[in-house]
C-alpha cells in the first residue's frame, strides 16, 4: 500500500490506469470468457468425491424385489386417476394405510394471476395425499420425503407405483432411523408449494391451503421421481432449484455412487458422460452440459418438483427416467433397488448432508467445478465495471481543479439533480414494468383482441420498449443536462450500481449474474454518447433473454426456427412472471426492478445532449 | 438331587414368603392389549412396598434394592420419577398407554422439606442416577432443570406442594438400549431369573416401535385408614410390537414370538403375578382369537373407560396346564386401521425457515363432543432459542383463548432455559393453537456439540389435564386393583388424570463451517491486517508533497533574515 500512500506513485499508477484503461479492460473480459470457457476442459477440473462420512464408507446391500407389482400398482393407479378424473385421492389413502403407512391429506386451491397457457391451468384445486412411514423407536424429529407426482394424461403413472411398492417393501424393514414420507402431489409444483409451506407453516406466495396434520421432524433430504415409462434407458438427475439453488453435491455424488454399482445409465442435462476429452467434440460435449446448467440455473425457476425444497434447506433432487431407442434397458425393480439403497445411505446420516459444496457447476457427473473456480471468470468481468469508475474518477477529479473556489461549488450541487431525477425515473419504470402486466391485464384484453396471458407479455414488451423513448420525453423537463460533466457522473454512478448489482447476484446465483455481466459489462464499460444505439439494445437484458432462450433450445439439440423462438420468448416470459407470483423467484423483480433501471441509466447517457 | 433342589427352593420360598408379610409385598403383572393397528402393546408393572422409614438410615434390605433406598436415604427424596424412553408414543394409533413418557430420559424429584440445598442433593442425586442407570443423567445441570409450579403434583401422600423442593428435567437425546435394560432388570427382586422379568429379552424388547422403561419411588398409605405411609417402588416397563416388520406374513401374536421365551412361573418373592390380556373389544372373539383360554375375567376403570380383561394369574399351577408353560395366543381374525381420535392429543412443530428465526407451534386437540376442559401446558426450551414471549398467542377456533394462568421464568443466557407453564381452557371439538416465535442464538464456538448440523433438541412439552371419563372413575383408593390402573391418585369419579407429551422438536441452529477454521483465520487476519489497516490509513490521511529540506546555509540566512524584519528566503 506505499504504492498509493506516496503521491508520485500513485500518480504514475492512476496515469497508467488511465492511458491503458480500454486495452486492460478488453482484456480483462477475454480473460473471463476465456477462464468461464476454460472450465469445461476436464483437466483443470475436479473430480467429484463423497464428503459425508456417513454415507461413504457405510455398506448397504439392496433388496428390492417388487418392481413389476409396482408396474401393476401404477398400472391400478392410471386406471382410477382416468375414472376420477384427477387424483384417486380415496384409492391412495386406501392403498397406503393397507401398506401400514400414517395416511393423511391436504387441498389446496390456487387462484393464478392470469391463465397459464403451457400447462393450461388458471384456478387450481387440488389435493395431495401422503402417507408417513414411522421409524420404529424413533421420536419424529427427522425425516426423509419421496416424492411423484400424480400428473395429467398418462405420465408418471409408473413412479406413483414405484412409490408405493417401495413404500410396502420399506416398511417391513427394520432399520429406520428417520421417518420416511411418501408424497403424492397433484398439480407437480403448485401442489409441492402447498404441501411445503403447509408444513412449514408459512406463507410466502399467498396460496390458500389446508393445514398439514401429519409431520416428521425437520427433513434431511427429498428425492423427486418422474418415471414414465415401464423401462427405462437412463436416469437423468435434475438438480437446478428455486432462484438457482442446488442441492449439496453429496446428493448428487451418492446418486452417480449407486447408479455405478448398480449399473444404470445416469446422465445430467440429458449428456451421458465421455471420456475423450482431448477431442474436440469431448470437450465441447462437456462444454454444452455445463452451459445447459448455467442456462437452467440462471433462469431461478424449480427444473424439477425438488426445486421448492431448497428454500427450506432439505437437500433435493429429481431422478428423471428417461426411455430412449438404445438397446439396454433397466427394469423397474433395478431403480427400485436403486432408490432402496440412497434411501438406506440417507437414513444413516448423523447430520444434514453440509460436508461437501452447495456452489458448483458440473460440465458431467464425474467433474465439478467449485465456486473458487468458477468466480474468477466473474471477477474478471466485474473488475472492467471498477476499472472504468476509477478511469472516470479520475477524469472527473481531473478536469475540477479549475473550479475550486466556492462560487463553482455552488455551481455542481444543481448537477446531480438531474441525476437524481433520472434515477427516480428509471426506477419508476422498472416498476411500471413489474407491476403493471399483471395488474392491467383486464384493461388490455377489453381492448385488444388477445388472450390474458399475451396481454400480460405483451404489455411487459410494451413497457419495456416505451422505457427506450423516456431521453428523448424527459431530457425537456430536467435541466443542468448536455455538459460532458454530466454524462460522466451518470456514468460513474451506472457502473457502480451494476458492479453491486451484479456482484450481489452473482454471490446468490453465479450463473444469472455472469450471464448478465457478459451482456451488460461491455456497453456499461464504452458507453459514450456517439454509440451506436442498435448495439445497445441488442445487448440489453431483454434481448439478452432472447439469445439464452436460442441458445437453450440449441444446446438441447432441438434448434427452433426465430419464428417459434419468439413464441417460446413470449412464453418464457409469462412463466418468468408466473414462476414469481407462484413460487416467488427473485429473477423477473430482480430484472424489472434493478437490472432494467441500471440499463435505462445507460441508455440515457447514449440521447445525452 | 432333583429332590434335593427342589426342597432347597422350597425352603427359599418360605423365607422369602415369610419376609414378605413382615416388611414387604411385591407385585407383578403384565397387561397384553391388541392394537387397532394389528400391532400389540404389553406393559409390564411391578411393585415392591416397604413399611418403613428411609430416613432412619436402615441397613437390611430384603425385596427392596438397596441402590435405591440408600440413594432415598441420602438425599431425602420424597418422590422420584424417572423414565428412559426410545421412540414416540402414536396416540392417533395406539390410544393412550398406561404410564406416559416422553422420548429420551426424563426425571423429576421431589425432595423432603428438610433439605436444605437443594440445587446441590439434585446435581449429586443425578450424578448417582446416572451410575446406577448407565445413562446420560449427569448432563442434566442448571440449564435444563426447571422447577414447574402446577403441572407436576406429587403423586404420593403428604402436603408439601412447595416447588423449591421439586426438580423437573429432560434429555430429549438420551438414547436407551441394553444397557439401561440391565440395571434396571436387576432392581427387580427375582432380576430376570423367574416370574415375569424373564420375558425381558433386550433382542426383542428392542425389536420393536416403541420402548420405555420407568421407575417410580413414592410414599402411600400403607392401609385404607391412612395412618401411617409405607415407600412404593414401582417398575414398569412399557413396549409395542410391529406387526409389519416381524410378521412374515403371520397375522398372529403370542409371548414366544414377542419374546422369544414362555412363561413357566410365578417369582416365588411375589405376592400376585398376573397376566391380563385386554379382550374388550372382542367379546364374542370376532376381532381375535385368544388361547389358552381362561375362565377369570377383570373389570377395571382405566383411562376413563370401563375395560375387560382375560386374567392368567401366575401363582395358580393350573395356569401352566400339561405343558408347564404358558405362551398366550392372540389370532387376529379382521383388522381396522382406522386412525383413532383419542380425548386429548398433542403435537408441536417448528415453522418458517431460514437460520434466523422460527415459530414453535403446539396443538392441542380437544376431541371430546360436548365437554370443555383445562389442560396445563408445561413447556421447557432451552436457552439458545430466545423466545419472543409477547408474541405468545393462544387461539380456539379461531378465537383468541386466554389462558387463565401463566407461569414465566425467561431464560439466562448458558444458565437456565425458558419455563412457560399455561393453564388452557380447551373448548369441546376443538384444536388449541399456541404459538411462540423465537430467534436462533449464535453460540460460541466451544459450545457446538460435536455434531451441530444434526440440530438441537427441544425437549417435549408437557400436557397435564382432567379429562371428563366415560364411566365413573373409581374413587376409593384402598380397595385391590390390578396395578395398571391404580398410578395416578383419583379424586373426582367424573374426570381422570392424563398426562401427554408432545415429540421433541430438532432445531438447526446458525453452524459455521468447522471444517476450515484454518482458511476462516487465515482470511480475517489478512483482511483486518491488511486490507482494512491501510485502507483506513488512506481514507483518513491526507497527502502533502513535502518540500525538500533546506540547506543549513539557508536556514540560517533565514534566521538573520527574520531577526532583520526582512522577506524570507524560499
Amino acid at each position: 500500500m506505499g504504492l498509493l500512500s506516496d503521491p508520485n506513485r500513485r500518480r504514475a499508477l492512476t496515469n497508467l490506469l488511465t492511458r491503458l484503461n480500454a486495452p486492460i479492460c478488453v482484456v480483462c473480459y477475454l480473460a473471463g470468457v476465456m477462464w468461464f470457457m476454460g472450465l469445461a476442459f476436464e483437466p483443470f477440473t475436479l473430480r467429484t468425491y463423497m464428503s459425508e462420512n456417513a454415507m461413504g464408507s457405510t455398506m448397504v446391500e439392496e433388496h428390492f424385489p417388487a418392481g413389476e407389482r409396482a408396474l401393476a400398482t401404477g398400472r391400478e393407479f392410471a386406471a382410477h386417476k382416468k375414472k376420477v378424473g384427477g387424483m384417486p385421492v380415496n384409492w391412495l389413502v386406501k392403498t397406503m394405510e393397507s401398506r401400514g403407512l400414517e395416511v393423511f391429506t391436504q387441498s389446496f386451491t390456487r387462484k393464478l394471476p392470469f391463465p397459464d397457457e403451457n400447462k393450461e391451468r388458471y384456478l387450481v384445486r387440488g389435493t395431495n395425499v401422503y402417507g408417513i412411514l414411522r421409524a420404529p423407536r424413533a421420536s419424529r424429529t427427522e425425516a426423509l420425503v419421496l416424492t411423484a407426482p400424480c400428473s395429467q394424461g398418462n405420465a408418471n403413472n409408473q413412479a406413483v407405483g414405484l412409490l408405493l411398492g417401495l413404500a410396502q417393501y420399506f416398511r417391513s424393514q427394520v432399520y429406520w432411523a428417520k421417518d420416511i414420507i411418501f408424497l403424492v402431489n397433484e398439480h407437480d409444483l403448485i401442489g409441492m408449494q402447498a404441501w411445503l409451506e403447509g408444513y412449514h407453516h408459512t406463507n410466502t406466495t399467498g396460496g390458500d391451503w389446508s393445514p398439514l396434520h401429519g409431520r416428521g421432524g425437520s427433513i434431511q433430504a427429498s428425492l423427486s421421481l418422474e418415471l414414465s415409462s415401464d423401462v427405462i434407458t437412463s436416469l437423468d438427475l435434475v438438480l437446478e432449484g428455486l432462484n438457482g439453488q442446488l442441492p449439496n453435491l453429496d446428493l448428487a455424488n451418492l446418486f452417480h455412487a449407486f447408479c455405478q454399482k448398480i449399473g444404470v445409465l445416469c446422465t445430467i442435462q440429458g449428456k451421458l458422460q465421455r471420456n475423450d476429452w482431448e477431442s474436440t467434440s469431448g470437450y465441447s460435449h462437456s462444454a454444452q452440459t455445463m452451459m445447459l446448467m448455467v442456462l437452467k440455473q440462471a433462469s431461478g425457476r424449480p427444473w424439477g418438483d425438488h426445486g421448492l425444497f431448497l428454500r427450506y434447506h432439505i437437500e433435493a433432487a429429481t431422478i428423471r427416467g428417461i426411455n430412449s431407442f438404445r438397446q439396454y434397458k433397466t427394469d423397474t425393480t433395478t431403480i427400485g433397488r436403486l432408490l432402496e439403497g440412497m434411501y438406506r445411505k440417507l437414513n444413516n446420516l448423523l447430520e444434514r448432508l453440509h460436508q461437501s459444496y452447495f456452489f458448483y457447476l458440473m460440465p458431467s457427473l464425474t467433474r465439478f467445478v467449485s465456486i473458487g473456480y468458477y468466480m474468477p471468470a466473474f471477477g474478471l468481468l466485474a473488475v472492467i465495471l471498477l476499472l472504468r469508475a476509477l478511469d472516470l474518477w479520475v477524469q472527473l477529479g481531473a478536469s475540477a481543479p479549475g473550479t475550486e473556489d466556492g462560487l463553482a461549488e455552488r455551481e455542481q450541487d444543481p448537477r446531480f439533480l438531474p441525476l437524481l431525477n433520472k434515477l427516480v425515473i428509471s426506477h419508476m419504470t422498472g416498476v411500471a414494468l413489474y407491476c403493471l402486466p399483471v395488474m392491467s391485464q383486464e384493461m388490455a384484453v377489453q381492448h385488444f383482441p388477445v388472450s390474458e396471458t399475451e396481454a400480460v407479455v405483451l404489455t411487459a414488451i410494451a413497457i419495456y420498449t416505451a422505457g427506450l423513448a423516456l431521453p428523448h420525453n424527459t431530457h425537456r423537463l430536467l435541466q443542468g443536462e448536455g455538459t460532458e460533466h454530466g454524462w460522466r457522473v451518470l456514468k460513474l454512478v451506472a457502473l457502480l450500481y451494476l458492479a453491486v448489482l451484479l456482484g450481489c447476484t452473482a454471490l446468490i446465483n453465479f450463473s444469472l449474474g455472469f450471464i448478465l455481466a457478459l451482456s451488460l459489462v461491455p456497453i456499461a464499460a464504452f458507453i459514450t454518447p456517439p454509440l451506436s444505439a442498435a448495439i445497445m439494445v441488442l445487448l440489453s437484458p431483454g434481448c439478452t433473454l432472447l439469445y439464452c432462450v436460442l441458445i437453450f433450445q440449441e444446446l438441447q439439440e432441438t434448434p427452433v426456427s426465430l419464428q417459434d423462438g419468439w413464441m417460446l420468448f413470449l412464453s418464457v416470459i409469462s412463466q418468468g412472471i408466473l414462476d414469481h407470483s407462484l413460487y416467488g423467484s427473485l429473477v423477473y423483480p430482480l430484472l424489472a426492478l434493478l437490472i432494467y433501471p441500471c440499463w435505462l441509466l445507460l441508455w440515457n447517457i447514449l440521447f445525452w445532449k | 438331587m432333583a429332590a434335593f433342589r427342589s426342597n432347597i427352593f422350597m425352603l427359599a420360598f418360605f423365607l422369602c414368603g415369610f419376609s414378605v408379610f413382615v416388611t414387604g409385598d411385591f407385585q407383578e403383572e403384565l397387561v397384553i392389549k391388541p392394537l387397532h393397528s394389528g400391532d400389540i402393546y404389553a406393559s409390564f408393572q411391578f411393585r415392591t412396598q416397604w413399611d418403613t422409614d428411609f430416613l432412619l438410615g436402615i441397613s437390611h434390605y430384603r425385596l427392596f434394592p438397596k441402590s435405591l433406598g440408600q440413594v432415598i436415604s441420602k438425599f431425602s427424596v420424597r418422590e422420584l420419577h424417572i423414565s428412559f424412553t426410545q421412540g414416540y408414543w402414536r396416540t392417533m394409533q395406539w390410544g393412550q398407554p398406561f404410564l406416559p413418557s416422553p422420548p429420551g430420559a426424563e426425571l423429576w424429584v421431589w425432595f423432603q422439606d428438610t433439605v436444605t440445598d437443594v440445587d446441590l442433593a439434585w446435581k449429586e442425586l443425578t450424578n448417582v442416577l446416572s451410575g446406577i442407570f448407565c445413562a446420560s443423567l449427569n448432563f442434566i445441570d442448571s440449564t435444563n432443570t426447571v422447577q414447574p409450579s402446577a403441572s407436576f403434583k406429587p403423586l404420593g401422600v403428604g402436603n408439601v406442594t412447595d416447588q423449591r423442593f421439586l426438580r423437573y428435567a429432560v434429555l430429549p437425546r438420551e438414547i436407551v438400549c441394553t444397557e439401561n435394560l440391565t440395571p434396571w432388570k436387576k432392581l427387580l427382586p427375582c432380576g430376570s431369573k423367574a416370574g415375569l422379568a424373564v420375558l425381558m429379552k433386550s433382542e426383542k424388547l428392542f425389536h420393536s416401535s416403541f420402548h420405555s422403561q420407568a421407575l417410580h419411588i413414592r410414599p402411600v398409605c400403607k392401609d385404607w385408614q391412612c395412618k401411617s405411609t409405607s415407600w412404593e417402588l414401582r417398575q414398569t416397563l412399557n413396549v409395542v410390537f410391529d406387526l409389519h416388520t416381524s410378521g412374515q406374513g403371520k397375522r398372529e401374536w403370542s409371548l414366544f414370538k414377542m419374546f422369544s421365551r414362555t412363561l413357566t412361573e410365578a417369582c416365588p418373592l411375589a405376592s400376585s403375578s398376573k397376566v391380563y390380556v385386554d379382550i374388550t373389544d372382542n367379546p364374542q372373539g370376532e376381532l381375535f382369537e385368544l388361547s389358552p383360554a381362561t375362565p377369570l375375567v377383570s373389570q377395571a376403570v382405566v383411562l376413563g373407560d370401563g375395560r375387560t380383561y382375560s386374567v392368567y394369574d401366575l401363582t395358580d399351577h393350573a395356569t401352566f396346564g400339561q405343558t408347564h408353560s404358558l405362551n398366550v395366543l392372540l389370532r387376529w381374525r379382521a383388522a381396522e386401521r382406522e386412525m383413532l381420535r383419542p380425548l386429548l392429543h398433542g403435537e408441536r412443530y417448528v415453522a418458517g425457515y431460514g437460520l434466523q428465526t422460527g415459530e414453535i407451534h403446539t396443538l392441542v386437540y380437544n376431541n371430546h363432543p360436548y365437554r370443555a376442559f383445562p389442560v396445563l401446558l408445561l413447556d421447557t426450551v432451552p436457552w439458545y432459542l430466545r423466545l419472543y414471549i409477547h408474541t405468545l398467542t393462544v387461539t380456539s377456533k379461531g378465537r383468541d383463548n386466554k389462558p387463565s394462568y401463566i407461569h414465566y421464568q425467561p431464560s439466562k443466557d448458558r444458565l437456565q432455559p425458558h419455563l412457560l407453564e399455561m393453564l388452557i381452557q380447551l373448548p369441546p371439538n376443538s384444536v388449541t393453537e399456541v404459538t411462540v416465535q423465537f430467534e436462533r442464538a449464535l453460540l460460541k464456538w466451544t459450545e457446538y456439540t460435536p455434531d451441530p448440523n444434526h440440530g438441537f433438541y427441544v425437549g417435549s412439552s408437557v400436557i397435564s389435564a382432567l379429562v371428563p371419563s366415560v364411566v365413573a372413575m373409581d374413587t376409593n383408593n384402598t380397595q385391590e386393583r390390578p396395578l395398571f390402573s391404580s398410578f395416578f391418585p383419583c379424586k373426582e369419579e367424573s374426570t381422570y388424570f392424563m398426562r401427554i407429551y408432545t415429540e421433541p422438536l430438532l432445531v438447526n441452529l446458525p453452524t459455521p463451517d468447522f471444517s476450515m477454521p484454518y482458511n476462516v483465520i487465515c482470511l480475517t487476519c489478512t483482511v483486518v491486517a491488511v486490507g482494512y489497516g491501510s485502507l483506513y490509513n488512506l481514507l483518513t490521511r491526507t497527502f502533502q508533497v513535502e518540500e525538500p529540506s533546506q540547506g543549513l546555509a539557508k536556514r540560517l540566512a533565514n534566521i538573520i533574515r527574520r531577526l532583520r524584519g526582512v522577506p524570507l528566503l524560499t
